[in-house]
């Protein structure tokens, strides 16, 4: 090992923190441009969505834990809208779908 | 400062722990077996504290790891984090359009330093103004998570039953389905997009190409390409945004005058 993992962590940190300080720190006006402003409204969506699936799938490394996890977050997020509840009963319905084939 | 206003600054610093709450269990999951690979690499536990502590992201740590792992020169761990971490750049490109105009320099610092996909999700989803108190208290736990989870991931390698720390890591989907399923209920156009970006996704990592790129290159250009195309073909009329923004400017041009305490509603 010829370098320095501390140097690595140093640098990938700037680069980490610069990219999310920029934009908030420069960008102080309201942009106007009706484009723009879609745009930025959209991404965060498209990103989670593409972030979830098919991940979700592979996360437990059981594709049936993961379906029934998505599909049942998916409900449950559509009816309360509770972020910690999705989230714990997602756990729960994956770490129960383990037990599944032993039935 | 007035005794309803330290009160309120409480609550609000308190709503962002318990939203916060949640993130904590499923970053600490990640972290855990992001963790196990960087021990792999052969980072310490205080190196991978480290790592977490400053870098606060998923995907750009993998990649750092595998850097690391290499032994590759110091500029394609830049480039790599770069790139694994570029969709930030556009989320704190849309959460600086809901910070109030007069929100001083030191908190756009402070808040600027996690927005992690599900921090920035958790604020841009509140009404209103990004509310800083929100985020720190949101931080409190979150950050502490993902930096222990990170180092007791090196030390404790596959202590944990496996099935347990895989149950944990879909907390982060379910946290992500809350946050995009709720707005799609409300907007249409959401949720078809949503829709569309499952199946780009999953078409996008089966093709031959492109499915061999980093998820953090397939996540950036999906997003590019979808949102984009979406910001052309639907523009949002609206804007409760610009209303919004309207009421918040005559707001804090009659607060200018009062105080610099004045930001809470």
């Amino acid at each position: 090992m010829t370098h320095n993992i501390y140097i690595y962590i140093l640098l990938a940190g700037a680069v980490s923190y610069l990219l999310r300080m920029i934009p908030v720190t420069l960008l102080k006006k309201p942009i106007k441009n009706v484009y723009i402003r879609s745009f930025l409204y959209y991404v965060p969506y498209v990103t989670l969505a593409v972030m979830t699936f098919p991940a979700i799938l592979t996360a437990t490394g059981s594709v049936t834990a993961g379906i029934l996890a998505l599909v049942v977050g998916i409900i449950l997020a559509w009816t309360t809208g509770s972020l910690p509840l999705v989230a714990a009963v997602c756990c729960i319905v994956a770490f129960a779908a383990g037990y599944l084939p032993m039935l | 400062m007035s005794e309803t206003e330290t009160l309120n600054k409480k609550k609000i610093f308190l709503q962002g722990v318990r939203d916060g709450m949640p993130i904590c269990i499923g970053y600490f999951a990640v972290a855990f077996s992001l963790g196990i690979a960087a021990r792999n690499a052969g980072i310490s536990a205080f190196q991978g504290f480290l790592m977490s502590l400053l870098n606060n992201a998923s995907a750009g740590e993998y990649a750092l790891i595998t850097t690391i792992a290499a032994d590759a020169p110091y500029l394609e761990a830049v480039i790599i984090t770069l790139v694994a971490n570029a969709r930030y750049l556009l989320m704190s490109t849309a959460l600086s359009q809901r910070f109030s105009p007069d929100t001083p320099m030191v908190h756009r610092l402070c808040v600027s330093y996690d927005i992690t996909d599900e921090l920035f999700g958790i604020a841009i989803a509140r009404e209103g103004n990004v509310q800083p108190l929100y985020s720190y208290g949101a931080f409190a736990v979150a950050i502490p998570g993902w930096a222990f989870g990170t180092a007791f991931g090196i030390l404790m390698g596959n202590m944990l039953p496996a099935n347990i720390v895989s149950a944990l890591s879909v907390a982060l989907y379910g946290m992500f389905l809350a946050i995009i399923i709720p707005p799609a209920k409300k907007d249409k156009i959401v949720g078809v997009l949503v829709l569309i970006s499952f199946a780009a996704s999953y078409i996008a990592s089966r093709l031959p190409v492109i499915g061999g790129w980093s998820e953090g290159t397939r996540i950036i250009l999906l997003t590019v390409v979808i949102a984009g195309a979406a910001a052309v073909l639907f523009p949002r009329k609206e804007e409760t945004g610009s209303d919004m923004d309207k009421v918040a400017a005559d707001r804090n041009d009659r607060e200018n005058e009062a105080s610099e305490n004045g930001s809470i509603e």
